[in-house]
């Protein structure tokens, strides 16, 4: 099995130890990991800003990169999604036969890092040593596109030392949505006020989640408040 | 209100919201409340996805076969002695009411609650005429005497606890009693006794309604409270007023949508009062309106239409994160939430409103209780696209296509993600260019990191 990973754009320019936390992870698992160089971005921003025409040479150059690999991993529900339920209606809608056929193909080898590893490789217990207290934010595009249910939560109750919190109210929104961040700056403050504050509830000094997109604008709040509660991507755990 | 869109953007609007603690406490106490409830009853039936694909695959033959329901249901209704007309829009659906009153010598109205007929802004319309329309739902009520406007499909008044309500009643009703406590049975009672006079003494009634079975012409109008029945059985005229999706084929069909709807908007098994209706009764006159005001334009759109299964049940306004903290009034628009970010831009054209289709996070929270499955999210996503065409060329525009430029070669975005990495050691994490300065209002940036991803990848090989 050839396996590749896509850090995603996020990761790659602002993230890279969660990179190199599926890298390391996936190596220890036996993994023979690749990073194909050629990868960019999966064009999610275009498509859900309003683009998607625009979007059309993002997932080109995203289904050329990732073509030959049997399975593509990413820390990332959110683009994860967008590959599995928007890349083929974009090459449909714009591109061309082929383009639909690789986008499809590259989508159905595609997982999200929780996904993989209880799916295919079939682990929960990944070895993981991390003596933190921690509690777990559903990402809304892992949670309700993805579907991954509890896999995430299978996966940090083998971690040596690790002390689970419930968080409350834990399926709503972070309030981050992409450009609505920015768009409705205001509203994507406000559930960001509640996300918080049910992080903080939880007592735990660590708020993890599959999606850095959505740990960075919680973790950006977290830390504008000097709360003292740090977010990491589930990645990092699992690769400590 | 006259369309259904006016008012401020809804970044602007919703900011305003944002800040009114007693409208948050409201609305936060009351959407958690319907969403509980609602909730547990869906869990309990064992069928509720079956059901949910039934009741989207009959709105969708509905609207497949539009053409030929609206007959069969102009046919039914006129064979038992209804009569009905057609209205392409809200001016010409207000006329045709208007004209229809005036006709019955009467200078005033009973109202069942009405979503099309806020749409139309016929109570503006009948005012403007000389009628006094008085609205008989409680919610309504409460609004109507308030000067106020729907903030909710279901619950209109919403965005008003029961203090405030005290409040209106003393303030608007003529010989309330002045010890009027805010106690909800209290509050009934003071209202049912207003209500009570104009029941009796009205003789023409406009309705909405909530069904259109095509097969029988039968009318269905869904309520709590009896005061919808009241309107529809004591005056000599009835009008009503209804969206042509309101149709379903057949009478067994009744069965999907009078399990979907209580479930999913007030979280009951069963709503207290289904009132039916075919035709005229004797001695009374029926008349049935069917409006198109922006219908057949949505039915037009492939990746649109299917907003119009919508039952009205609200169930998406009462799970969105982004309703929940703004209430409706920010959408400016008569239907709010989720699925008034999706239909009241296909009913006037996105171009009115380009704000409306990025009110949202993308959550998907709507879409997983929406009673007849309508996809929100992709919808918005698809509204969104429009909304940029709309606007044309924008400096957004510029920048998203710099970006996808850059992020289609791998070359080109190494490059630029070196160049970035440079500019950020002189911002800090607190700094950044409008428009992207509105993320640091709230939150930091995460610390710059000291190499990218595929630098070290490329290095440690």
């Amino acid at each position: 099995m050839r396996v590749a990973v896509f850090a995603t754009c996020l990761v790659d320019a602002l993230f890279p130890d969660v990179g190199k936390a599926v890298v390391r992870l996936l190596r220890r698992l036996d993994q023979d990991v690749e990073v194909p160089l050629r990868q960019t971005c999966c064009g999610q921003m275009h498509v859900n800003g309003g683009y998607p025409r625009e979007a059309l040479p993002l997932v080109r150059n995203h289904v050329e990169a990732f073509l030959e690999y049997d399975a593509i991993v990413l820390p990332s529900g959110s683009c994860a999604a967008a590959i599995r339920h928007q890349h083929a209606d974009i090459a449909r809608e714009y591109g061309d036969g082929v383009l639909v056929e690789g986008a499809e193909l590259v989508a159905r080898h595609t997982y999200e890092l929780s996904e993989f590893l209880v799916d295919v490789l079939g682990v929960t217990d990944v070895g993981a040593y991390f003596p933190h207290r921690v509690t777990y934010h559903p990402t809304c595009h892992s949670l309700r596109l993805l579907r991954v249910g509890d896999r995430p939560l299978q996966l940090l109750r083998q971690v040596r030392g690790l002390e689970l919190a419930e968080l409350p109210d834990a399926t709503s929104c972070c309030g981050f949505g992409g450009t609505f961040a920015i768009k409705n700056a205001d509203v994507s403050t406000a559930m960001l006020a509640d996300k918080m504050a049910g992080v903080l509830a939880t007592r735990a000094e660590v708020c993890t989640a599959c999606d850095s997109s959505c740990l960075m604008h919680i973790g950006g709040g977290l830390s504008r408040l000097n709360t003292g509660v740090r977010t990491v991507h589930l990645a990092e755990i699992l690769a400590s | 209100m006259t369309g259904p869109l006016s008012g401020a953007p809804f970044p602007e609007a919703a900011r305003k919201a944002l800040a009114d603690t007693q409208l948050r406490r409201n609305l936060a106490r009351a959407t958690s409340t319907i969403r509980a409830k609602s909730a547990a009853v869906v869990e309990e039936l064992p069928d509720w996805a079956a059901l949910r694909e039934a009741g989207a695959a009959i709105k969708d033959d509905v609207l497949a076969n539009l053409d030929r329901y609206l007959v069969q249901l102009e046919e039914q209704v006129a064979v038992r002695g209804g009569t009905v007309h057609w209205a392409r829009d809200a001016d010409e659906a207000n006329r045709i009411v208007t004209r229809l009153v005036r006709r019955t010598g009467e200078t005033s109205v009973v109202k069942v609650k009405s979503m099309a007929t806020h749409e139309i802004g016929l109570n503006e319309a009948l005012a403007h005429a000389g009628i006094a329309a008085y609205e008989t739902d409680l919610a309504e009520l409460i609004l109507q005497l308030g000067h106020d406007t729907p903030s909710h499909i279901l619950v209109p008044a919403i965005h008003r606890n029961r203090a405030e309500i005290r409040e209106i009643f003393l303030r608007e009703m003529r010989d309330v009693d002045r010890s009027l406590t805010d106690e909800p049975a209290a509050l009934a009672e003071a209202a049912r006794r207003y209500l009570r006079r104009q029941f009796l003494s009205a003789s023409v009634a406009i309705s909405g309604a909530n069904f259109a079975v095509a097969e029988t012409g039968t009318l269905a109008v869904v309520e709590s409270e009896g005061n919808g029945r009241m309107c529809l059985t004591l005056p000599r005229t009835l009008i009503t007023v209804m969206g042509i999706e309101k149709l379903i084929p057949t009478w067994r069909d009744l069965e999907v949508f009078l399990q979907l709807l209580p479930r999913s908007s007030t979280g009951e098994r069963m709503n207290p009062y289904t009132s039916m209706w075919a035709g005229a009764i004797e001695g009374q006159e029926f008349h049935l309106v069917l409006l198109d005001n922006g219908r057949t334009a949505t039915l037009a759109d492939p990746r649109g239409r299917s907003a119009l299964r919508c039952i009205r049940c609200s169930a998406c306004l009462n799970v969105c994160p982004v309703y929940e903290r703004t209430g409706g009034h920010a959408y400016g628009s008569v239907y709010p939430g989720p699925i008034g970010a999706v239909l009241s831009p296909q009913l006037t054209g996105v171009a009115h409103n380009t704000s409306l289709p990025f009110a949202s996070s993308l959550c998907g929270a709507c879409y997983d209780v929406c009673p007849v499955a309508i996809d929100i999210p992709s919808m918005l996503v698809h509204l969104r696209a429009e909304a940029v065409e709309a606007k044309g060329r924008t400096p957004e525009r510029a920048a998203m296509a710099a970006a996808a430029w850059t992020m289609a070669d791998s070359t080109r975005w190494s490059r630029a993600l070196r160049s970035a990495r440079l500019g950020r050691l002189l911002g800090g994490r607190r700094a950044l260019p409008p428009p992207l300065s509105a993320w640091v209002r709230s939150r930091d940036l995460p610390e710059p990191p000291r190499h990218t991803f595929r630098d070290w990848w490329a290095n440690q090989r």
